[in-house]
C-alpha cells in the first residue's frame, strides 16, 4: 500500500467546539504517522458549539480512507469531508508577508503587490506588510518574488476551503 | 442501608455523592480502586454506601486489568477509581491494553483542583492529555453539573460500538462542589452512533459468496466476544449453514467450540498448520470481529493471496488498515451473522461441495503441529497445560495469562468451548496481566474455578495482587510454568540473535511457595512429570488461593511457528526444522 502515489487531499472536518478536540485531531495524526500540510481552525456556528477544522494532508488513497476513518471515530467528530473527493471546491488561504527596503525595490515590491493584488496593511518608510490571498500556488509565487525585494518574515493562515455550488457539506 | 443522600435528591449534593449515585443507577456492583489524597471525597461517599463493592488493590495498574478481567468475564462495564498524579499515570499500561483489546472500562481519576491545574501542584498530571491516545475517549469535568451527565454518556460510549476505555478525571474542588443530579434516561450522543445493523444487500452479497465457495474460512475474533453470547450461538449455526472450517484469533478463542470438528485452531504465528494453512489457500475468506493484526496476517504480500475477502467489523477504521478486503461490512458481527443466516436460509442455499477443501485440510491437520512427546524427568509445558486442562475441563473454568510463551501454550493446549472464559492480553502484550484479571474474573463470578496461567517472569509484575485475593477470600489459583527465563524473549533471541541470551535469565526468583505463603495463599511444587497430577489435583483440592511453581524443561520452544515477517506457508514446525539466520528486515520486525 506505501508504495502507491501519494496524493494531497483537503479535508473539511465538523467538530465540538470544546477542549482538547484539536488535540485529539492533531495528537491522531502524529500517532499514526500521517502528514499533516496545513490545518486551519474556527469557531463556526451561531451558538459557539461546531468548530470547522480545513486540514490539508497527503498520503496513497488506502491512507487518505485510513484517515477519514480514523478522524470519523473520535468522539467530538460531527463529520468528516474530503473535498478533494468531493469534487469542485474552492481553497484559499491569506498571508502576510513584510518586506523591507528602499529605492527600486521598494518600488518594485508595490508593483508586484499591484499584480497580485496583494494591499499593503502597513507601511513605514522602509518595509510593507501585504496582505496576499489566493490559492496556496498563487501566495507561494508572491512570496518568491517577494524574496528578491527584501522579504523579512511571512505569516500565513493555510487553506481554508468550501465546496463550490449551493450544498453544504 | 439506604443512602445518606437519598432523601435529599432533587436538592444539591456533592459531586462525590453524584459520582456514586450515577454508578449505582449504572447498575455497578464492582469497582477497583486506589485511593488518594485526590479522590478522599469519593472515597467518603463510597464509605457511606453499601451498594457498591469497592475492591482495593495495590497497584493501580493492577486496578484496570482487574476490571479488564472483570469485563471480559462478565460483558458488564469494569469501572476503576484512581487518584491523579501517580494513580493515574500507573493506570495507564492497563487503559492501553483494555483500548488495543477493546474492554469496556470507565476510568474515574482524581484531579488537582481547578484553581490548580497548570501550576505543577503535588501530585498533578496531565490526565486527559496523558490518556487522550490511550482511551476511546476522556473528559476533564470542571463543572459538577456536568458529572453526572458524564458519567452516564461515559458508560454508554465504553460499551457501545466497538467497546473501549473511557477515562473521566474530576478535580476535588468539583467532588465537593454541589449541583443537582437526576438520572437521564436513555443516552443518545449527538456525534457518537455506532452502527449496529449492516447494510443487508452487503450482506446478501457476503452470503452469494459464502454458498459459491468452494474453500471458504471463517477467521473470527474478539468481536464475537465483545458482541455477547447470542454471537457466538450464531457463529456456531453460521458454520453449521455453511460447512465452513472456523479459526480463531487469540483474542476470540471460546466463541467456537474447541472440540468440534469444524474448528481448525487458533491462527498466526502460534497458530496451527492447518489453520494458517487453510487461510493461506481459501477462496473465500470472511473475517468476523477480528483486525488481521500483524500476529495473524504473517507478510502481508504473501497473506492469503488467491482469496476474496469479507470483513464485518463495528470500527469502519479496521477495513483495509493493513488488508485490503473485497466486501466490507460496517455492523456488530452478532447483527449481521443473524442477518446472514436470515438471507442464507431464506434463499435456500446449500453449502457448496467442500470435499476436496475438507481432505486438504485433514492432510494438514495430520501434521498434528500442537503434537509434543513427553519422555524422560523433565516435565514439557506443554503437558503440564494439557493435564491442567483435562483435569479441569469439567469444572469450566476461567482462565487468564500473563504474556510470553506460557501464554501461546494456553492458547494451544487449553480448549475453551464458551466465550468470556479466556482472558488475555493480546494487542498490548501486557506481562503481569493475569493476575488481576483473575481477580476480577473471580469476583464477576466468585464460584467459578478461576486459573491464571502465568510464566515466573511476569508473575512477579503483579505479585502484590497476592495480598488483594487475600483480603477479598478470593479462591484464585496461580499456575506457574517455570522454566527460569523469559521464555519468548529466549525464543526469539536463540532465532534471531545467534543464541546470545541478553538479560533473559530469570535470575533470583524467589521461592513461589515460600512467597505464596507469606501472604497467606497455599504453595505448591511440580518437580516434573511424576508428580504433574498430584500437583494439579492438590491445587484443585484446596478451597482457597494457591500458588503452583511448576518446574518445567528450561528450553522448551514455542511451535509452531511464523517466524517474523515470513508467510503462512513459511511455518516451522518443530526445532527440527530448519531456521535460516533471518535478515535485517525480518529482525527489525517485532
Amino acid at each position: 500500500m506505501k508504495h502507491l502515489p501519494s496524493e494531497r487531499h483537503t479535508l473539511s472536518i465538523l467538530v465540538d467546539n470544546e477542549a482538547g478536540v484539536l488535540a485529539r485531531i492533531v495528537g491522531l495524526f502524529s500517532a499514526r504517522g500521517y502528514n499533516i500540510e496545513s490545518l486551519t481552525v474556527a469557531d463556526v456556528s451561531d451558538n459557539h458549539e461546531v468548530s470547522r477544522i480545513t486540514l490539508v494532508t497527503s498520503g496513497p488513497p488506502p491512507v487518505i480512507d485510513q484517515i477519514m476513518a480514523q478522524l470519523e471515530r473520535l468522539v467530538p467528530v460531527h463529520k468528516v469531508v474530503d473535498l478533494t473527493d468531493w469534487g469542485p471546491h474552492v481553497e484559499r488561504e491569506m498571508a502576510l508577508v513584510k518586506v523591507a527596503g528602499v529605492g527600486d525595490k521598494r518600488v518594485e515590491a508595490l508593483r508586484l503587490a499591484d499584480i497580485f493584488r496583494a494591499r499593503p496593511v502597513d507601511t513605514s518608510t522602509a518595509s510593507f506588510v501585504f496582505e496576499v490571498s489566493g490559492s496556496t500556488e498563487k501566495v507561494n509565487q508572491f512570496i518568491a518574488l517577494m524574496r528578491e525585494v527584501g522579504l523579512v518574515e511571512v505569516a500565513r493562515t493555510g487553506v481554508v476551503a468550501i465546496a463550490r455550488g449551493a450544498e453544504a457539506v | 442501608m439506604a443512602l445518606r443522600w437519598d432523601n435529599i435528591m432533587g436538592s444539591e449534593i456533592t459531586g462525590a455523592e453524584i459520582t456514586v449515585q450515577s454508578l449505582i443507577d449504572l447498575g455497578v456492583e464492582v469497582i477497583f480502586g486506589y485511593p488518594g489524597g485526590a479522590v478522599l471525597p469519593i472515597y467518603d461517599a463510597l464509605f457511606q454506601q453499601n451498594r457498591i463493592k469497592h475492591i482495593l488493590v495495590r497497584h493501580e495498574q493492577a486496578a484496570v486489568h482487574a476490571a479488564e478481567g472483570y469485563a471480559r468475564a462478565s460483558g458488564k462495564v469494569g469501572v476503576v477509581l484512581v487518584t491523579s498524579g501517580p494513580g493515574a499515570t500507573n493506570a495507564v499500561t492497563g487503559i492501553t491494553d483494555a483500548l488495543m483489546d477493546s474492554v469496556p472500562l470507565v476510568v474515574l481519576t482524581g484531579q488537582v483542583p481547578t484553581h490548580l491545574i497548570g501550576t505543577d501542584a503535588f501530585q498533578e498530571c496531565d490526565t486527559v492529555g496523558i490518556t487522550r491516545h490511550c482511551s476511546k475517549h476522556n473528559y476533564l469535568v470542571k463543572d459538577t453539573a456536568r458529572l453526572g451527565p458524564v458519567l452516564h454518556e461515559a458508560f454508554y460510549i465504553a460499551r457501545s460500538g466497538r467497546p473501549g476505555p473511557v477515562v473521566i478525571d474530576i478535580p476535588k474542588d468539583v467532588q465537593i462542589m454541589k449541583a443537582r443530579y437526576e438520572k437521564p434516561g436513555a443516552i443518545t450522543h449527538k456525534t457518537y452512533k455506532p452502527q449496529v445493523k449492516g447494510d443487508l444487500a452487503a450482506i446478501e452479497a457476503a452470503v452469494d459468496m459464502l454458498a459459491a465457495a468452494e474453500r471458504p474460512i471463517l477467521y473470527t475474533g474478539g468481536g464475537i466476544i465483545n458482541s455477547g453470547p447470542v454471537a457466538s450461538q450464531l457463529l456456531r449455526e453460521l458454520a453449521k449453514a455453511t460447512g465452513a472450517p472456523v479459526t480463531s484469533t487469540l483474542m476470540g478463542l471460546g466463541c467456537f467450540p474447541a472440540e468440534h470438528p469444524q474448528f481448525l485452531g487458533m491462527l498466526g504465528m502460534h497458530g496451527s498448520y492447518e489453520a494458517n494453512m487453510a487461510m493461506n489457500k481459501c477462496d473465500l475468506m470472511v473475517c468476523l470481529g477480528a483486525r488481521f493484526d500483524d500476529r495473524v496476517t504473517g507478510r502481508l504480500d504473501a497473506f492469503s493471496p488467491g482469496s476474496r475477502k469479507i470483513h464485518v467489523d463495528i470500527d469502519r477504521s479496521s477495513f483495509n488498515k493493513t488488508v485490503r478486503v473485497d466486501l466490507a461490512i460496517q455492523g456488530d458481527v452478532g447483527s449481521v451473522m443473524e442477518d446472514m443466516l436470515k438471507v442464507w436460509r431464506a434463499r435456500g442455499h446449500r453449502a457448496a461441495d467442500q470435499k476436496a477443501w475438507w481432505g486438504q485440510i485433514k492432510s494438514w491437520r495430520a501434521r498434528d503441529s500442537f503434537g509434543f512427546e513427553q519422555k524422560g524427568d523433565s516435565l514439557l509445558p506443554q503437558k503440564a497445560i494439557q493435564r491442567l486442562y483435562e483435569m479441569t475441563k469439567a469444572k469450566k473454568p476461567i482462565i487468564s495469562t500473563e504474556v510470553g510463551q506460557h501464554q501461546m501454550w494456553a492458547a494451544q493446549h487449553f480448549g475453551f468451548h464458551e466465550p468470556n472464559k479466556w482472558l488475555t492480553s493480546g494487542g498490548l502484550g501486557t506481562m503481569g496481566y493475569g493476575l488481576p484479571a483473575a481477580i476480577g474474573a473471580q469476583l464477576a463470578y466468585p464460584g467459578a474455578l478461576v486459573i491464571d496461567i502465568a510464566g515466573e517472569a511476569s508473575i512477579q509484575m503483579n505479585i502484590q495482587e497476592l495480598g488483594t485475593a487475600v483480603q477479598y477470600r478470593l479462591p484464585v489459583k496461580i499456575f506457574i510454568i517455570n522454566n527460569e527465563y523469559m521464555g519468548m524473549v529466549r525464543q526469539w533471541q536463540e532465532l534471531n540473535h545467534g543464541s546470545r541470551y541478553s538479560e533473559s535469565y530469570s535470575d533470583s526468583l524467589p521461592d513461589f511457595v515460600k512467597l505464596a505463603e507469606a501472604y497467606g495463599w497455599k504453595g505448591i511444587v511440580i518437580e516434573g512429570p511424576h508428580d504433574l497430577d498430584a500437583g494439579i489435583q492438590a491445587m484443585l483440592d484446596h478451597p482457597g488461593p494457591v500458588v503452583v511453581d511448576c518446574r518445567v524443561s528450561k528450553l522448551a520452544n514455542c511451535f509452531p511457528m511464523i517466524p517474523s515477517g515470513a508467510a503462512h506457508t513459511d511455518m516451522i514446525l518443530s526445532a527440527a526444522d530448519e531456521v535460516g539466520p533471518a535478515d535485517d528486515d525480518a529482525k527489525a520486525l517485532v
